[in-house]
């Protein structure tokens, strides 16, 4: 196959049957692997590491911090994809598969919030604090709640994912700058992203590594949280696009069709 | 100019309303628009007034050709009536007011702030924006909703002048203006629902 | 687009145009501010510049809705899509006007502000400056806002909620370039960040705005 056709290929997923029919295929294998991935590597993480020597065992908040922080992030990347594809190429599973990541991330971002205000209290002596990286998921959150709220209150579907798409879009620059003039505001507590740096897993460059013993399992929960989303946005993304389909259903009949 | 209207298919909310369109209006000429409530002649005028894409088929003649009057008159309360005009004269880049002013008996509200207006005055006004447009394609939807008998012959007066002028028009009404115009009927054009298993059909 | 400038401006200035309600929302917030944090003037010097940002804020986020709503509900909106000039230019004439009618008057107000909550002497300088050089900002981003919220029946309270994380960097750098200018601090670096903030929405955020406002006529 050539790349061309493989390309187009991947669009026939953007067909609502083609897709539906495939997550249910593919959905039991991302829930059972997501699922031993996580329980893997938090038992791992819980029980098979011994305790930093500075911060006890509180450091093992890590195995839900970092990978719900990453997700927090990387769902509003995704959406921001689908809502351009949504806008070039009008496929309406896209803008769907947005609506439907937009609540995950939401709750990602929560989670990335709260276990680290539990971190924090013992590490900084206090809950909250406004570090830059703090305020900037604080921040990501208003966004993430602005557009669900924006979806929520257009009656059109079209005209909803339109608005959402370039809401996303110009939303994705401004929390780009946002993050800059945070980061000017304050310089903060908060170490630096440092698991993935290679030389943060080596400790060559920086005083700040996350060691082997604590990397391993972290990975393993990062790739059970990505495996976990996939899941969660495929399923979503199922009941919008009946959703969806309902709401066009009743539509036709009311104009008699 | 003449427009011309090829195999159209407009939706409202993303459902098609109507279907292979296919019609010419000349120059001269006026088009009354007929066809039951809430079949889709507002929706055929915005789509041909540009404020919507249509969903197949093609508008020609149409770029920068169209006044187009609402169902709501654009005015603005505590504007007179001759601010009114003047701000859309300017808008659209024409310069005199007074020839729509003398078409509708506006002269003697002229200073009058909109706001002050009945309902068939206000109106009037509206209609007046269209001959400070200086556009050749009129599109009116419904224009003589709450018009008197002598404002409903003014308003028949001023098409008519305007079609002599080389003008045309595409009027959605019921009443009969006594114009010399063909009639458009959409009512057999009502979108049938298409399959409902094509690539995306489960949505339209 | 003169022409709609100064309709803009007239229909602002006559009766029932909401001319003045941001200039009084800002000094009534102002002035409750020492209620709500005690007289003491220290206090009141150090958070004084954040404090004026602030108000100068809300006060622009409240006319918000009427911004481009009016013109939706009477059809001018309609009407000007069909007109000869672009949608862009109308969303941009709108910012303008409502700078000229909210966020200017708040410029010039907000030194006598700074007055009743003991503003040190070399911050008003710099409050002028940055209010002058980031409220521009505010009103495009504003008008985005409205443009995307324009077709909903309440949309105020959505326009907000979408609005004001939209402001947050404008607010950090100008607070910043106020506040430092208040303690005798270098002001280059943020003002430069919020004159350039401003720029590229002036330049950019039209076309997104012009972009949903079309969306929305469909």
């Amino acid at each position: 196959m050539s790349i061309a056709a493989k390309a187009n290929a991947l669009w026939e997923y953007a067909n609502p049957r083609k897709f539906l029919a495939t997550s249910e295929r593919v959905l039991p294998f991302f829930w059972i692997t997501s699922m031993f991935c996580i329980a893997l590597g938090l038992v791992w993480g819980f029980f098979f590491t011994p305790d930093d020597y500075k911060q006890g065992s509180t450091v093992k908040i890590i195995y839900l911090h970092v990978p719900a922080a990453l997700m927090a992030i990387n769902c509003w990347l995704m959406m921001l994809v689908t809502s351009l594809i949504w806008l070039v190429r009008r496929h309406h599973v896209s803008a769907l598969a947005a609506r439907a990541a937009a609540p995950i991330g939401i709750v990602m971002t929560l989670i990335a919030l709260v276990t680290g205000a539990i971190w924090g209290q013992p590490m900084w002596g206090t809950w909250w604090a406004w570090d830059p990286r703090l305020t900037s998921f604080l921040i990501l959150f208003l966004f993430y709640l602005g557009y669900v709220a924006l979806w929520e209150a257009i009656e059109d579907p079209d005209t909803a994912a339109d608005l959402t798409s370039v809401l996303c879009l110009v939303g994705s620059v401004f929390a780009i700058l946002s993050r800059y003039a945070v980061n000017f505001w304050n310089q903060g507590l908060h170490q630096g992203a440092s698991v993935l740096r290679a030389g943060a897993v080596t400790g060559t460059d920086t005083e700040e590594k996350v060691s082997n013993i604590f990397f391993y399992p972290l990975l393993v929960c990062i790739i059970g949280f990505v495996l976990l989303f996939v899941a969660l946005v495929l399923y979503r993304t199922g009941t919008e696009i009946r959703a969806r389909r309902i709401k066009a259903l009743l539509a036709r009949e009311r104009v008699g069709g | 100019m003449t427009l011309t209207v090829t195999d159209l298919t407009i939706t409202r909310g993303g459902v098609p309303v109507l279907e292979g369109l296919n019609f010419a209006l000349e120059t001269g000429r006026a088009l009354i628009l007929r066809g039951p409530n809430g079949i889709g002649k507002t929706t055929l005028l915005r789509t041909l007034a540009g404020l919507q894409p249509p969903l197949v088929g093609t508008i020609k003649g149409a770029e920068d050709q169209i006044a187009y009057a609402s169902h709501s008159d654009g005015l603005k309360p505590t504007l007179t009536v001759t601010e009114n005009l003047a701000f859309w004269a300017s808008v659209f880049g024409t310069d005199s007011i007074q020839p729509a002013l003398d078409a509708f008996a506006l002269n003697e509200l002229a200073d009058r702030h909109a706001g002050n207006l009945s309902a068939g005055q206000k109106r009037r006004l509206g209609l007046a924006r269209m001959l400070v447009t200086g556009r050749s394609i009129w599109m009116l939807d419904e224009p003589t909703v709450s018009l008197d008998k002598d404002a409903v012959q003014m308003f028949a007066d001023a098409v008519r002048a305007h079609l002599a002028e080389g003008g045309s028009a595409l009027i959605a009404t019921h009443i009969d203006l006594g114009l010399d115009g063909d009639i458009l009927d959409v009512g057999a054009n009502k979108a049938k629902s298409g399959p409902l298993d094509d690539f995306d059909g489960g949505f339209l | 687009m003169i022409a709609l400038l100064l309709r803009d401006l007239k229909l602002a200035f006559r009766a029932g145009g909401g001319f003045g309600l941001g200039l009084a929302f800002f000094l009534i917030v102002t002035v409750m501010v020492p209620f709500a944090v005690g007289p003491q003037s220290s206090l009141l010097a150090t958070i004084a510049a954040g404090v004026l940002w602030l108000g100068a804020l809300l006060a622009c986020l409240l006319s918000l809705d009427r911004l481009l709503a009016l013109d939706w509900e009477d059809g001018s909106l309609d009407l000007l899509a069909t007109a000869p000039l672009p949608l862009e230019a109308v969303v941009t004439v709108k910012a303008l006007a409502h700078w000229l009618t909210t966020g200017l008057p708040l410029v010039l107000v907000a030194p006598i502000l700074g007055v009743l909550l003991n503003l040190p002497a070399p911050g008003f300088f710099w409050l002028v400056i940055s209010l002058l050089v980031g409220t521009p900002a505010l009103s495009v981003i504003g008008t985005f806002g409205a443009a995307l919220t324009v077709g909903l029946k309440r949309g105020g309270l959505l326009l907000s909620l979408l609005v004001l994380p939209l402001y947050v960097p404008t607010l950090i750098f100008g607070a910043e370039v106020a506040r430092r200018g208040a303690l005798g601090m270098e002001t280059q670096t943020p003002l430069l960040m919020l004159a350039g903030i401003t720029a590229a929405t002036i330049a950019l955020l039209p076309f997104a705005s012009a972009a949903v406002l079309r969306i929305n006529l469909r």
